[in-house]
């Protein structure tokens, strides 16, 4: 196997021993992107001399007999999300694109504390609305499983980065899903964890209650890596919770005896693709084999999920964008006439029509006379599907339940149907409003090649628990080991 | 017809934290650098996320407290959103339905006029709440058309908005009500109140009922007249508004309800209020709970523990100085009324000459004479407590006279060219060089009565005729042989000695 292919546990006992330089990795994942990255495009912004500097840095640190942090040498990709330090920041957005973060991410000073590399930052859809990835301002990121096909989003970016083998790891933000459904189609794990588990400061806001960062790789023990690397109080983050963050990758391998897996009826519902539904049949049935006990269960609020976020997320948006004004920073229109007409211009231009789209639809939610129809009740109903986790997880340890409800859809099938995209998101939005962590496993093939998703939620706090099971079905299964045949390493 | 002026007053306070209510930058007034005193949060920058300064809460707290507000045991943080270059956010995260405190009150002490004295005044406070100030805008006013400039160092500095009850009656209440508040949140330490420098803030609302002849009562439309910068302005502000008002229904009739309430501004120069336009739109906030912070939860505990640390409030040390130390309310109110300090000082002097009455004449007079024309403040005045204490004490216990006191007094602050703090010992030496002690060595005054009575006869003969006045120029000849004697001791002494011939 490749350089590019090894998984990071792989990379990170060779690094070990010497017999790997993190130099080397980094090239070849820089060349990876050289590659196929003109077809992929995943990536926003490279810089392979900073990263070729951190990783020799590591090495020379490595070679001095220094300690080194969990993932030294180790290349990561970063969503343009998420601020770091001296490199331009967009979001994808026309809005920022000459906006450089003066300052590091908590997640980005983790990531640093643990020597990894930060390879460049990856495309996504504009301010993380949207679940294709074809909203970006920039550029379209295509599925490396099948080019004419979107890696959903809106981290689609991270997970195609990691999917095409350009970086071993990812990380991601998940508002509705934005991690476990590009993962999901792009056939990469992903993982969205507990509301407040990992630091939110530095996270470009779309929506604050729902956001959370999270981590891509192609197998559970990434994740879990990553994951660790990133968890934690942050005092800068007021929902960042101070609980200890467990060792997840010491603890990964460990099967659970006696586990206990529901699913629930309202998920498998017309819509769903009968080779996504045969997909988490066959997982629930492995885990049988493995000795779980599988249970059906009723989320019976999940049917208003969709709804409530698309109350709740545009609300927040419109607010969290208000500073997208032209005054201080980001985009300003060359000619306006007054302050009021510099405001619309600037923001005229520099947003594209799905953020408008969100912003309108939040800024009416929350007008005075409909704030207590809309937003109001959306928060009450966002209570309800939170206690039908609580109910649920008293019974079970784990949820088993499809990612999306189909395979990967063709660039520019729903762009002009947004009610047909937002349900793309129809199975892991709920997770994101009832603040329980989620993730995204490879679960299969559809007849057209196309990656499969299985996703597993857990309790809040319980991401131990979620990458134990994960692995256990992964453990038994050789999806997460598939490469997508264009994206052959040529070095 | 007569009528009645209806006032509303909302104060903003900035509260004395050395950081800023969600971000650790510094809160020092710093016109001259713009934009120094700021980071990711303050500037509203991608990514960043307020935190809740403890200390702004507790200082908060402590107003409320001071306001006899009920503190809620849950409170929370909302946006309110509008655009403005002075608001990088694009909204101001303060209160909106559950303020942490509301339903208070402030006493305004009774007016003494010739008709006597008033009531006491109870102004009722609606609310009380936290929230972020904005930066601060600077156009260009030379009609040259140079871009305007946001200044953001004061971005996010703590505020105190304090909403009264319209139970104000006029504009001479409306200043007391200020004073009182400035003199309360002085006194606690939570807010300079500097007017200057913006950390006190006020805008009022005010009407008319107009009471006509026929027994009906007619409101005027409610106006508010925004960023008035000095007490005086505010009072300025409503009288011109009450005839405004007046003369605006005698034209029109138009009473509350009939048009949108109005917002004025005022300008000092001219002394009068100007309309200023329209906002774009009914302003619609759309408040909503701030997602990135979490509620607050107040215990019991916390709110004991700044309990205990309040001092006095001034509407009670008032009447506590008036008991102790015999004091009339007057002469209580001007030392409560000039500071927390100037309190402090009294009491150190009063305690220490043992005679209130006679500190409280000293303190309200020579004192505050003298630190306004050196144009200082109590902290400053040099004559310090401890040494104004022991010149008075000599009064008490009659070493020196009160005449003579005020020599010293005069030559201790005349010594001092405003630099060095005065001492004790300083009034010894005073006394020695001017020979003001009181003599009480009763044999040497005995001593020159006699000599004085010998060489008078015609004076003693006067006197045993009958003329009371005639031993005056014996009195003065025993003073100036006796400097420092008391003259009325001396007098009733050279009165016996010639009774007793």
């Amino acid at each position: 196997m490749s350089i590019p292919g090894l998984t990071v546990s792989e990379l990170l006992g060779k690094l070990a021993t010497g017999e790997l330089k993190s130099v080397e990795l980094t090239q070849a994942c820089l060349d990876q992107i050289s590659a196929h990255d003109a077809s992929v495009r995943a990536f926003l912004s490279v810089d392979a001399e900073a990263s070729l500097a951190q990783a020799r840095s590591v090495d020379q640190r490595r070679a001095a007999g220094e300690t080194l942090g969990l993932l030294a040498g180790v290349p990561v990709a970063i969503k343009d999300v998420i601020c770091q330090k001296g490199t331009v920041t967009t979001c994808a957005s026309r809005m920022l694109e000459k906006f450089v973060a003066p300052y590091d991410a908590h997640v980005i000073e983790r990531l640093r504390a643990a020597d990894a590399v930060l390879l460049g930052k990856t495309n996504m859809d504009e301010f993380a609305m949207g679940s294709s990835t074809e909203n970006s301002a920039y550029q379209i990121t295509r599925n490396p499983w099948d080019l004419e096909r979107t890696p959903g989003g809106s981290s689609g970016g991270s997970a195609a980065a990691v999917s095409a083998l350009m970086a071993p790891l990812s990380l991601g933000s998940d508002t509705g899903g934005s991690i476990r459904q590009p993962a999901g189609l792009c056939g990469v794990v992903g993982m969205k964890p507990t509301y407040g588990r990992v630091s939110r400061f530095g996270l470009i806001a779309y929506a604050s209650s729902l956001d959370q960062i999270g981590p891509f790789a192609r197998d559970v023990q990434g994740a879990a890596l990553l994951l660790e690397a990133i968890a934690g109080h942050d005092g800068r983050d007021s929902t960042s919770v101070p609980h200890d963050v467990p060792n997840y990758s010491q603890t990964v391998d460990h099967p659970l005896e006696g586990l206990k897996i529901g699913y629930a009826k309202e998920h498998f519902a017309p819509g769903l693709d009968p080779e996504v539904e045969r997909s988490v049949k066959d997982a629930l049935n492995i885990y049988k084999k493995l000795g779980a006990t599988i249970q059906e269960i009723s989320l019976p609020h999940q049917k208003y999920a969709v709804a409530v976020y698309y109350l709740v997320a545009p609300s927040e948006a419109s607010s969290n964008l208000a500073r997208y004004d032209g005054v201080h920073y980001g985009h300003r229109a060359a000619q306006f006439d007054s302050m009021v007409d510099m405001y619309s211009a600037s923001r005229g231009e520099g947003f594209g029509s799905e953020v408008k789209r969100r912003i309108m639809l939040g800024t009416y939610a929350l007008s005075a006379g409909y704030y207590d129809a809309y937003y109001l009740k959306a928060l009450k109903v966002r209570r309800l599907i939170r206690n039908d986790f609580d109910e649920a997880f008293g019974e079970v340890d784990i949820i088993a339940t499809p990612v999306n409800p189909t395979p990967a859809f063709k660039i520019g099938e729903l762009v002009n149907d947004p009610l047909a995209m937002y349900l793309s998101d129809i199975y892991t939005i709920s997770a994101n409003l009832a603040g329980i962590p989620g993730i995204s496993v490879p679960a299969g093939f559809s007849s057209g090649g196309l990656p499969l998703g299985l996703q597993l939620l857990g309790a809040p706090f319980a991401e131990g628990k979620l990458l134990r099971a994960a692995r256990m079905f992964e453990r038994e299964t050789d999806w997460h080991t598939r490469i997508p045949p264009n994206m052959v390493v040529t070095k | 017809m007569h009528t009645t002026t209806i006032i509303g007053l909302e104060v903003h306070v900035q509260l004395q934290t050395k950081t800023k209510v969600f971000c650790g930058c510094t809160t020092a007034f710093n016109p001259t650098q713009p934009n120094v005193q700021t980071c990711p949060v303050c500037l509203g920058l991608p990514g960043s996320l307020p935190v809740l300064n403890r200390e702004a809460f507790t200082l908060a707290v402590k107003t409320a407290m001071a306001l006899n507000c009920a503190i809620s045991p849950y409170t929370k943080w909302d946006r309110k959103q509008y655009y403005y270059p002075d608001l990088p956010k694009g909204y101001q995260i303060s209160q909106y339905d559950l303020p942490f405190s509301e339903d208070g009150f402030v006493e305004l002490e009774p007016l003494e006029t010739e008709e006597g004295t008033g009531e006491t005044r109870r102004i009722g406070i609606i609310r009380a709440h936290l929230e972020e100030d904005a930066g601060k805008n600077t156009h260009d006013d030379s009609g040259r058309k140079a871009d305007s400039q946001v200044d953001l160092n004061r971005a996010g500095t703590p505020l105190v908005e304090i909403v009264s009850q319209p139970d104000l009656r006029s504009p001479s209440e409306a200043r007391r009500y200020l004073e009182e508040l400035k003199l309360l949140l002085t006194y606690l330490g939570v807010s300079d109140c500097n007017m200057q420098e913006g950390s006190l803030r006020c805008d009022a609302n005010v009407n008319l009922h107009i009471h006509t002849d026929d027994g009906h009562k007619i409101p005027t439309p409610i106006v508010e007249v925004k960023n008035l910068n000095s007490f005086r302005n505010v009072e300025l502000a409503i009288e011109y508004e009450e005839k405004r008002q007046l003369e605006q229904w005698k034209k029109t009739g138009q009473k509350i309800g009939d048009v949108a309430k109005e917002t004025r501004g005022f300008d000092a120069a001219r002394g009068v209020t100007f309309a200023q336009r329209g906002k774009e739109e009914a302003s619609d906030y759309r408040y909503f709970p701030d997602p990135d912070l979490v509620p607050v939860i107040v215990s019991e505990e916390f709110l004991e523990g700044i309990r205990s640390s309040l001092c006095e409030f001034p509407a009670d040390r008032r009447k506590r100085l008036a008991a102790a130390y015999q004091l009339s309310t007057y002469d209580a109110s001007v030392i409560v009324g000039q500071g927390l300090e100037f309190a402090e000082y009294y009491e150190e002097v009063a305690k220490l000459c043992g005679d209130g009455k006679q500190a409280s004449n000293w303190v309200t007079q020579d004192v505050l004479r003298e630190m306004n024309e050196r144009n200082q403040t109590i902290a400053q005045f040099p004559l310090r407590a401890a040494v104004l204490g022991n010149l008075l004490g000599r009064i008490t216990s009659k070493q020196i006279t009160i005449k003579s006191a005020r020599e010293v007094f005069a030559t201790l602050l005349s010594e001092t060219h405003a630099r060095q703090v005065l001492s004790s010992h300083q009034i010894d030496q005073i006394i020695a060089e001017k020979g003001l002690a009181l003599v009480t060595d009763t044999g040497a005054i005995e001593q020159a009565i006699a000599d004085v009575v010998a060489k008078n006869p015609k004076i003693v003969a006067d006197f045993k005729g009958g003329k009371q006045g005639a031993i005056g120029p014996l009195v003065g000849q025993v003073m100036k042989a006796v400097k420092g004697a008391d003259p009325a001791v001396v007098r009733n002494l050279i009165a016996e000695k010639i009774n007793s011939m």
